[in-house]
């Protein structure tokens, strides 16, 4: 469970989140939608510790993230996030960018890693690309690929931040493929997307972000499809 | 008109300094490069806290070569150290090139970018372990080009050792014309010499940099 209780976050003067509170359960699925400067993003990484938070806390399995005493390289264990930009590693063939972290951060055995990374690559649908390098791929297939990094983690939540927003229109599919693949076994997700009928398809509840706050939250039916609140109403109206 | 008092064993000679010309820019590639690794890899890592190190880096950068030999020299004969002017030398190379050096590690390292440090991170790797893993692999490719023409310009440069009194190339080319008076044919010739170490090395690096680009 991810607790997330009256966040504030600010870079130097400027206040992006100004106490957000959201819990999420285990196997729920939450989008999180809302225009640019909303703190969206700045949200998913505060989750896992990437960036400090000024006020408030997030606990994750009772975990206090921001406490000076958490493990946060254990803690990233259990949290897999995919970032707008894939950033794969470019030195790395598509195999070894999977394998790395599980050798590295777990202590898997060459062999095992390796079988990890085939079974999340062939997951991604990569099965055919384990000896190429990023570079040689498309934008949604190196997005895929860093799925399946997040994904042979073994973590217990998934974040997206904004997965598809930086490809090419005919590749958005397939990554939102993946990702509902994911969704339907049952993973834990926090996406923050523009894709809203795609957050309608798969969450279980979905946020509307406004000026660092949560504006409205809901079933998908509710907030998407009768919004409560003018701004919900217009932002969807600016977006669909 | 092609006649030539040239012999076989001044040849042999100026190769001879020609080995020691190799041996100095190994030694002191082999200085320049750990002690630059690790200035450049501070100065990326603690921009502030390790600026006195650029400061002292800085002067070493920018104080003539000759005038550190010289310098060096002197300072060892009136401590009345027991070291050969080849460790001066080597010693002296060095540093000058640890102080490149230490540049060209710190912008290859800041090359790269800050959100696939952020990546590895998130994977729940360790700062070393995204350092050792990530960041250096990638900052190696960056920095591999300055890092060779650091070399060949080291090669060259040793040439002024001859200062403090090693028989490199140059020198030995330099008492070779003195005894037989033709220094146009022996200059060339050690120009060749220097030409044929620098594309050995500059070969070795090309070859090394298309087996990385194959990769991207």
């Amino acid at each position: 469970m991810i607790e997330i209780d009256k966040v504030h976050k600010s870079f130097g003067d400027l206040e992006v989140v100004k106490g957000v509170s959201l819990t999420v359960n285990k196997g729920e699925v939450v989008s999180i939608i809302g225009g640019s400067g909303s703190g969206k993003s700045t949200l998913l990484m505060c989750i896992n510790g990437l960036e400090p938070i000024q006020r408030g806390s997030i606990r994750v399995d009772g975990t206090e993230v921001h406490a000076p005493g958490t493990d946060l390289n254990k803690l990233r264990q259990k949290i897999g996030i995919v970032f707008q930009q894939w950033n794969a590693f470019p030195h790395l063939t598509v195999l070894e960018n999977v394998m790395l972290a599980p050798r590295k951060v777990l202590g898997l055995s060459k062999q095992d890693a390796e079988a990890m990374a085939v079974k999340q690559l062939t997951h991604v649908g990569l099965a055919d690309k384990l000896k190429v390098f990023p570079g040689k791929l498309s934008g949604g297939q190196q997005q895929r690929m860093a799925i399946a990094r997040a994904l042979a983690m073994s973590p217990d939540y998934m974040l997206f931040d904004e997965a598809t927003s930086a490809l090419d229109p005919q590749l958005v599919g397939e990554v939102l493929d993946t990702m509902r693949l994911l969704a339907e076994e049952g993973m834990t997700m926090i996406l923050v997307t523009h894709e809203i009928r795609f957050a309608r398809d798969v969450s279980d509840r979905v946020a509307f972000f406004r000026n660092g706050l949560v504006h409205e939250i809901g079933s998908p039916d509710q907030v998407i499809g009768n919004p409560q609140m003018a701004e919900t109403a217009d932002f969807l109206k600016s977006v669909l | 008109m092609f006649s030539t008092s040239l012999t076989a064993s001044d040849l042999l000679f100026m190769l001879q300094g020609a080995w020691v010309t190799l041996q100095l820019t190994a030694a002191a590639m082999l200085i320049g490069t750990l002690s630059g690794v690790l200035c450049g890899l501070l100065r990326a890592a603690l921009p502030r806290a390790s600026l006195p190190l650029a400061w002292v880096l800085d002067v070493f950068r920018s104080v003539p070569l000759l005038i550190q030999f010289v310098l060096f020299n002197s300072l060892k004969s009136i401590a009345g150290l027991d070291i050969s002017a080849f460790a001066v030398g080597c010693l002296v190379l060095g540093i000058y090139a640890a102080a490149f050096c230490s540049e060209i590690v710190r912008s290859g390292i800041q090359a790269v970018p800050a959100n696939l440090r952020r990546a590895a991170r998130s994977l729940g790797m360790s700062y070393w372990q995204d350092l050792r893993f990530v960041v250096l692999p990638l900052a190696t490719r960056v920095a591999f080009p300055g890092w060779l023409n650091l070399v060949l310009s080291v090669m060259k440069d040793t040439a002024l050792v001859m200062w403090i009194g090693i028989f490199e190339l140059l020198r030995t080319s330099q008492s070779v014309v003195t005894r037989i008076q033709e220094p146009l044919l022996v200059l060339c010739i050690a120009g060749l010499i220097y030409y044929l170490m620098s594309l050995m090395v500059a070969q070795l690096g090309n070859r090394l940099e298309k087996r990385w680009q194959e990769n991207d």
